[in-house]
């Protein structure tokens, strides 16, 4: 195991890159800031007093571990794989984002920076931010589309509660990659002060794999808990888990990377279906290689390489791109992607609602309809561990438009 | 040698200053847009830089933005924008055109394709913002392979000790980004720009082009005074987006570079 010269553990390289994907595609202007980052991070990475602060917080203010839960009802029901739950929902915040959002918020006081600007979709991502600024005492702005802001009320007020500006975006069609390139044009203006707090495993190096090290907390637990539940030296055979950018995917693969028993498979949001009128966003699944937003990585785009919007009813999973070391793990087969769409999703929250007690968001929903599909066909002995990224509470509003229930009148 | 070479022979002979102007490929239509890049070298341009329009221009502010978006909602594609410069290259073997944009619709097009249509249809330089040195084999150096320049942006963040990195592997000139910030957004000062281009200069022979800030004749006179030359680029832009016509636009050409060319 962990061959120096055989290992999918290694990545990226001196350059950023994962195979032919990731990179530096950044103006000049940014290009001094994000070295000066990769040197910042290379020193914390070896420095044992940022790793105790991160251990320490993780601990007492977001609440890890969280549980590795055997979903008990589910595994019965749907009567093949034995079903874990990674409890990420659990975290303060309800999802996975916090890891993540310490770790660079730690980072930035290091650099000295007192501004803090970040980009959200479903604002799961804006409101980490905007938590750990409060924490901290720095000033935080979130970028968020026009779209977003409308179906993501919720989290909107929240940000604004933790005394974070909220940006509503109307450049391009104002919605996620859009909230990312007006994020870009703010810190390309305000470089002195700014630290740009990334929310997934893109973006230029050396956030995809600086993203990833924070997030591999849930692979790291998931292997220890494992054996607590299943005995020494056991490894899941499965690990399935959501992907929009991909951050909480390579949190839970990334340590597992190098045993080649553990089946890996992400799950892209398929919209209304993977099809030609790009009613989806599963840029592994219907894109191409291209570059965006500082990475080399699969993008929905076009023929003449304009990049097309996704369709998702998550908005935590619309995005054209993807993170670029999940490219690389599906070109080399080391990982398998999938797509499931809105509809299965839908049924796979209320089934987790019904057979757990766990209202899910809409992005692990994803990841458990394709549970719901592999898991009645697989040996009682097969083991099947899926992380459930985020609690389902921003999305109760979206989801009863779907089941036809009126909010307002309770009925 | 590129027109480009020339140009600056040329002007460097004349005791000139350079004016270059932006303008967005096929904005606000296929036609309109070749109507106004015909007229600019008339209106006293010497270099045209024509953009090429990308849904995601992440340098550039809203009026740039704009532009790309009537651009692309009027059909306008790479394959377009070459076919645009073709156009001019028919009454025009003179003026060196860069190309500027993003790499996204390049490499979709493939390197070694797009070097040879571009080459074809008369573009002499490349200005690609999201391609920084450490980028270079991607197209910067088969670009200058196929004899075409790649000019690279410097910026207030560049250090004296990144510069020659940056200079390493640029032709044709500099371009000095004279704020940090977007296309359009603040005013450059030529009292903050001038030690910044003495800065780039001590570090290569090649001519320095400031641009970003420069929207009036007097900016475009200033400017161009501390440097080789000036850009203007959203000011001009802004013209074509609030629907005027060819000559309109000409005319507020002609008064930015009688401004740059008065330095």
């Amino acid at each position: 195991m962990n061959d120096l010269f055989n290992s999918f553990m290694n990545g990226p390289d001196e350059n950023g890159r994962f195979g032919k994907f990731g990179g530096r595609f950044v103006s000049e202007t940014l290009m001094p800031l994000i070295l000066s980052l990769e040197e910042e991070y290379e020193r914390a990475k070896t420095d044992d007093s940022f790793w105790a602060e991160m251990d320490d917080l993780w601990k007492h203010y977001v609440g890890r571990p969280s549980p590795l839960y055997f979903a008990e009802r589910m595994t019965e029901e749907l009567g093949g794989a034995k079903i874990y739950l990674k409890r990420d929902e659990l975290n303060h915040t309800g999802a996975h984002k916090i890891n993540n959002v310490l770790g660079q918020i730690l980072l930035a006081r290091r650099m000295g920076k007192t501004r803090i600007i970040a980009e959200t979709g479903a604002g799961q991502h804006g409101v980490a931010t905007a938590t750990v600024c409060a924490r901290f005492g720095l000033e935080c702005v979130v970028f968020m589309g026009a779209h977003d802001v409308e179906r993501q009320a919720p989290n909107v007020f929240r940000m604004r509660l933790l005394g974070a500006k909220v940006i509503s975006v109307t450049s391009g069609r104002g919605t996620l990659k859009d909230a990312m390139n007006d994020a870009l044009r703010d810190w390309v203006t305000n470089v002195e002060n700014t630290f740009y707090c990334i929310g997934t495993v893109a973006g230029p190096h050396p956030y995809p794999a600086m993203v990833r090290d924070f997030q591999s907390i849930i692979g790291k637990e998931v292997r220890e808990q494992f054996q607590e539940h299943e005995g020494e030296g056991k490894l899941p055979d499965t690990l399935i888990a959501a992907i929009g950018g991909g951050s909480n995917a390579m949190g839970l693969f990334f340590p597992f990377l190098d045993d080649e028993s553990v089946n890996l498979i992400g799950v892209e949001a398929g919209g209304k279906g993977v099809n030609d009128k790009m009613e989806h966003c599963a840029s592994l699944t219907g894109g191409r290689p291209g570059v965006l937003h500082g990475n080399r990585t699969y993008l929905l785009q076009d023929d003449d390489g304009q990049i097309l919007e996704g369709f998702s009813i998550s908005a935590g999973l619309d995005y054209p791109g993807i993170g670029p070391e999940h490219s690389w793990l599906h070109d080399t087969g080391r990982a398998q992607y999938v797509a499931i769409t809105d509809k299965e999703a839908l049924e796979a929250f209320q089934f987790c609602c019904l057979q757990e007690g766990i209202i899910p968001a809409l992005e692990p929903s994803h990841a458990l309809a394709h549970v719901m599909k592999i898991a009645p066909d697989l040996p009682k002995d097969h083991i099947i561990v899926m992380n459930m990224c985020g609690r389902g509470d921003k999305d109760i509003f979206a989801v009863a438009k779907h089941l036809g229930f009126d909010m307002e009148q309770g009925d | 040698m590129t027109r480009i070479n020339d140009k600056f022979a040329e002007l460097n002979a004349a005791g000139k200053k350079a004016f270059v102007s932006y303008v967005m490929a096929g904005d606000p239509d296929f036609d309109t847009s070749l109507e106004i890049v015909k007229a600019l070298p008339g209106a006293g341009v010497d270099i045209i830089e024509l953009g090429l329009p990308f849904t995601d221009p992440m340098a550039d502010g809203v009026i740039i933005q704009l532009a790309g978006q009537r651009a692309l909602a009027a059909g306008m594609t790479l394959n377009r924008t070459l076919e645009l410069a073709t156009e001019f290259r028919k009454g025009d073997n003179t003026t060196p055109i860069v190309l500027m944009g993003y790499y996204n619709p390049i490499y979709s097009h493939g390197v070694d394709r797009f070097l040879v249509d571009a080459k074809a249809a008369g573009i002499d330089g490349l200005i690609v913002v999201d391609l920084p040195p450490e980028e270079d084999s991607e197209l910067c150096i088969p670009a200058q392979a196929a004899g075409m320049n790649f000019i690279r942006l410097a910026t207030p963040t560049t250090d004296n000790k990144r510069l020659p990195k940056v200079m390493q592997n640029t032709s044709g000139f500099v371009y000095y980004v004279s704020i940090t910030g977007i296309t359009g957004a603040a005013e450059a000062e030529a009292v903050n720009v001038a030690p910044e281009v003495a800065r780039i200069k001590a570090q290569t022979d090649l001519p320095v082009i400031v641009g970003f800030g420069i929207n009036t004749p007097e900016k475009s006179e200033a400017i161009a005074g501390i440097a080789d030359g000036c850009v203007v680029g959203s000011a001009i832009v802004k013209e074509i987006g609030a629907g005027k016509s060819a000559s309109e636009v000409a005319a507020f050409v002609k008064s930015l570079a009688d401004g740059a060319h008065r330095a």
